[in-house]
C-alpha cells in the first residue's frame, strides 16, 4: 500500500478546472518530485493534499485511509505537512513563535518538543540565532528554512514542499537540496513541487510532469532526467 | 556535549520565563498607561493654556478651570474604558476576518440590559438590598459576559460564517441586518416584561464618595471625589484588559488567534481549527462587549434597546483611532478619545462663556476625529508601526 495515494483527482477554483484527473503514489520512504511549466498545477495538487482545496472529483489515500473530505487542520494531525508557496510565515510571530504554531498539536512543555526544536536547529542553526526576530524580517533564505521548520514541528511523515529553493541564491538552493535529502534520510518521505527540475531529480527517487492539470509523464528520476522532452521543456537543455 | 545541547535547546526554547510573560502582558498595558498619563496631561496642558488665553478678560476663569480638571480626568477615564473595552470586540473580529462586526453595539446592549435583568430580579425578590456591593458587581458582569459572548458566537454561525468568501459587503449588510433585528428583538422582549422600555439598573448601596485629596485654590479648599460606581468601572475594566493581554500574548491559543489573523490557510496548515478561532475571537470580544454593557448600565443607572447604537460608533471611532486590527491600539484608541471627549463635554461651554453647551458638542468632536483619521491617518496612531498587530 502506498503511503499517499491520488486517484484520478478533479479540483476546481469555481469554474476553472485546475486539476484534470491527477493520479500520484507516493511510497514510505521516497522523495518524489512534481515539475512543470507555471500554471500546470503542482500548488493545486498539493493544496488538495493538505485539504486546503477540496476535490471534486476523486480520491485522496494517505495510508490506506480516505482523507479528501477531511479538513486541512485534520490532515496535519494524520501525518501530513506543507512548507507551502511562497512560505507563508507568520510576519508578526517571533521565529519561536511560528516554530511553536507548527508545534500546535503538541504540548510544548514535552521533552519531545525540545527534542524537535533541536532537530530543526540542527538543520539550520541559523534560525536559533533568530527565535526572538519577527518572521517577516527574515531573508527570504531564513523565511524559508522557517518554512520548512514550521512544518517539520508538525511531526509529518509527509513533508510536501511547495518551490523551496524558488527566489534564493544557488548556494543557499543547493543547501536547501542537501537538507531536504537529510530530511528524508532521517526516515521523512518528501513530496518536492519544483521548477528546478534538474536539481530536484538528482535527489528524487520518481517524479511526475505535470502540464496543464493532467500528469503527462512518470518516471523514475534518472529516466526523467534522460528524456528527450522534459530535457527539453524542462531541463532548458537542447 | 548532548547535556550542554539540551541546555541550549531549553533555553532557547519553550518554557517562557516569568519575566517574559510579564513583559508580554504588561507590554501593552504600560502603552496604554502612557497613554492615559500623556492624553492626561496633553489636554490639561491645553485647558490652563486656553484659561490664561481669557485671564484678562475673565480672572476667575483658571481657577473655574482647575476646580474641575480632576473630575473631568475621571470621566475621562470612565469613558475611555468604556469606549476601549467595546473598541477591542471590533478590533479582534476585524483581525481576524478584515469585517466590521456593525452588530457588535447592540452585543453590548444586551449585556446591559441582561444586567438591568438579574438587577430587576434581585430586586424584586428583596435579595439586592443586602447583597455585598462586589458580589453583585461580578454576578453582572458575569452574566453580561456569558449572555453577550454566547449571542456574539450565534451570531457568526448564523450571520457571518454561510457568508465567508462573499463579497466584502454582504457580511457587512448581515451585520448591519443583525444590529436592527437585535434592537427590535430587544425592544420587544423589553416593552413586554416588567423591565420596560427603559430598565432601571437597580444596584445596591456602594458607599458614599471617596474623597481622594483636597485641592487648595483660592477661597476655600475642593475636595476631589471619586464616585465608587466609577472606581467600579475603571477597576473591571483594567482586569479586563490585562486578563486579555495575557490571553493573547502568552497562551497557545493567543498565539493560534494572532496566527489565524495573519494567515488563515497557512494557521489551518498548522492543525488550527481556523473556524474555532473565528468563534473565539467573537467569543471574547462579545463577553468584553458584555461586560462594558453591564458596567455602562450600573454606571448609569438605565439601560434601553439603543443603547448601544453610539457607543458602538465610538468605539469603532476609536478601534479606527487606534489602528483597526492592533489590540494595543483598540485600548489607546479608546482612552484617547474617552478623554478628548469629557474635556470637550466640560470646557467647551466654559471657554466659549456658554455660547456652546459641551455635553451636546461632544459627540461632533468624536466623529469629527473619525473623519479626521480616516483622511489623514487611516492606519491609526499604532498603525503598521507596533508589533501588537493581533
Ligand atoms: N486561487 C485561485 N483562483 C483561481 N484560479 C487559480 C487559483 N490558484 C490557482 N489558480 C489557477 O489554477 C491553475 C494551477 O495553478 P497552480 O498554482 O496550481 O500552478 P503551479 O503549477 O503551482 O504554478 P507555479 O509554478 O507558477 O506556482 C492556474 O491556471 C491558476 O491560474
Ligand atoms: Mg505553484
Amino acid at each position: 500500500m502506498a503511503l499517499l495515494e491520488l486517484k484520478n483527482v478533479h479540483t476546481y477554483y469555481g469554474k476553472i478546472h485546475a486539476l484534470k484527473g491527477v493520479s500520484i503514489t507516493v511510497e514510505k520512504g521516497e522523495i518524489v518530485t512534481l515539475i512543470g511549466s507555471n500554471g500546470a498545477g503542482k500548488s493545486t495538487t498539493l493544496r488538495t493534499i493538505s485539504g486546503l482545496l477540496t476535490p471534486r472529483g476523486g480520491e485522496v489515500y494517505f495510508s490506506g485511509q480516505r482523507i479528501d473530505k477531511v479538513p486541512a487542520h485534520e490532515i496535519v494531525k494524520l501525518g501530513i505537512a506543507q512548507a507551502p508557496e511562497g512560505r507563508r510565515i507568520f510576519p508578526r510571530l517571533t521565529v519561536l513563535e511560528n516554530l511553536e504554531m507548527g508545534a500546535y498539536l503538541h504540548s510544548t512543555r514535552s521533552q519531545a518538543y525540545h527534542d524537535d526544536l533541536e532537530r530543526v536547529f540542527t538543520l539550520f542553526p541559523r534560525l536559533r540565532e533568530r527565535t526572538a526576530q519577527k518572521g517577516g524580517t527574515l531573508s527570504g533564505g531564513e523565511q524559508q528554512m522557517l518554512a520548512i521548520g514550521r512544518a517539520l514541528m508538525t511531526r509529518p511523515q509527509v513533508l510536501l514542499l511547495d518551490e523551496p529553493s524558488m527566489g534564493l541564491a544557488p548556494v543557499l538552493v543547493e543547501q536547501i537540496f542537501e537538507i531536504v535529502k537529510t530530511i528524508n534520510g532521517q526516515g521523512t518521505t518528501v513530496l518536492l513541487v519544483e521548477q528546478n527540475a534538474l536539481q530536484a531529480l538528482s535527489i528524487a527517487n520518481r517524479g511526475y510532469v505535470l502540464q496543464s492539470g493532467a500528469i503527462v509523464l512518470e518516471d523514475s528520476a534518472q529516466a526523467l532526467r534522460e528524456n528527450e522532452t522534459v530535457q527539453k521543456a524542462y531541463l532548458g537543455l537542447e | 556535549m548532548a547535556a550542554e545541547v539540551k541546555a541550549q535547546a531549553s533555553s532557547s526554547s519553550g518554557q517562557r520565563s516569568f519575566t517574559e510573560v510579564l513583559r508580554t502582558v504588561f507590554g501593552p498595558v504600560g502603552q496604554l498607561i502612557l497613554f492615559i498619563v500623556g492624553s492626561a496631561l496633553a489636554l490639561s496642558l491645553v485647558v490652563v493654556l486656553l484659561a490664561l488665553l481669557q485671564i484678562g478678560a475673565r480672572p476667575d476663569i483658571l481657577t473655574r478651570a482647575l476646580t474641575i480638571l480632576p473630575q473631568v480626568i475621571i470621566d475621562g477615564l470612565v469613558r475611555g474604558f468604556l469606549f476601549a473595552s467595546i473598541a477591542l470586540g471590533y478590533t479582534m473580529v476585524y483581525g481576524v476576518l478584515e469585517f466590521i462586526n456593525f452588530a457588535h453595539g447592540e452585543i453590548f446592549m444586551v449585556g446591559g440590559v441582561v444586567g438591568a435583568a438579574v438587577s430587576l430580579f434581585l430586586a424584586s425578590s428583596g435579595l439586592l438590598a443586602g447583597m455585598p456591593g462586589l458580589l453583585f458587581v461580578i454576578l453582572v458582569i458575569a452574566v453580561g459576559m456569558v449572555v453577550s459572548g454566547a449571542l456574539a458566537v450565534t451570531v457568526e454561525r448564523v450571520a457571518y460564517r454561510p457568508l465567508r468568501g462573499a463579497p466584502r459587503l454582504v457580511p457587512l449588510i448581515s451585520a448591519i441586518g443583525v444590529s436592527l433585528v437585535l434592537q427590535d428583538l430587544m425592544r420587544l422582549m423589553m416593552t413586554n416584561t416588567p423591565l420596560g422600555f427603559n430598565a432601571r439598573f437597580n444596584t445596591p448601596d456602594f458607599g458614599p464618595p471617596i474623597r481622594l485629596f483636597e485641592m487648595n485654590l483660592g477661597a476655600r479648599p475642593v475636595p476631589v471625589i471619586l464616585p465608587p460606581k466609577a472606581l467600579i468601572f475603571i477597576v473591571a475594566s483594567v482586569l479586563m484588559l490585562i486578563a486579555l493581554n495575557y490571553l493573547v500574548n502568552a497562551t497557545r491559543l493567543g498565539k493560534a488567534i494572532r496566527a489565524t489573523a495573519q494567515d488563515m490557510p497557512t494557521a489551518s496548515l498548522m492543525g488550527i481549527n481556523v473556524n474555532q478561532i473565528v468563534a473565539l475571537t467573537f467569543l471574547i470580544g462579545g463577553a468584553l462587549g458584555g461586560a462594558a454593557g453591564a458596567l455602562f448600565g450600573l454606571n448609569v443607572g438605565t439601560v434601553n434597546p439603543y443603547m448601544g447604537f453610539i457607543p458602538g460608533l465610538k468605539a469603532f471611532t476609536a478601534a479606527v483611532l487606534g489602528g483597526i486590527g492592533n489590540i494595543t491600539g483598540a485600548m489607546v484608541g479608546g482612552v484617547v478619545l474617552g478623554f478628548l471627549e469629557a474635556f470637550v463635554a466640560s470646557y467647551l461651554s466654559l471657554f466659549t462663556n456658554g455660547a456652546f453647551s459641551g455635553a451636546a458638542y461632544a459627540d461632533i468632536a468624536a466623529f469629527s476625529i473619525l473623519i479626521l483619521i480616516l483622511i489623514f491617518r487611516p492606519s491609526g496612531l499604532l498603525g503598521e508601526a507596533t508589533t501588537q498587530k493581533v
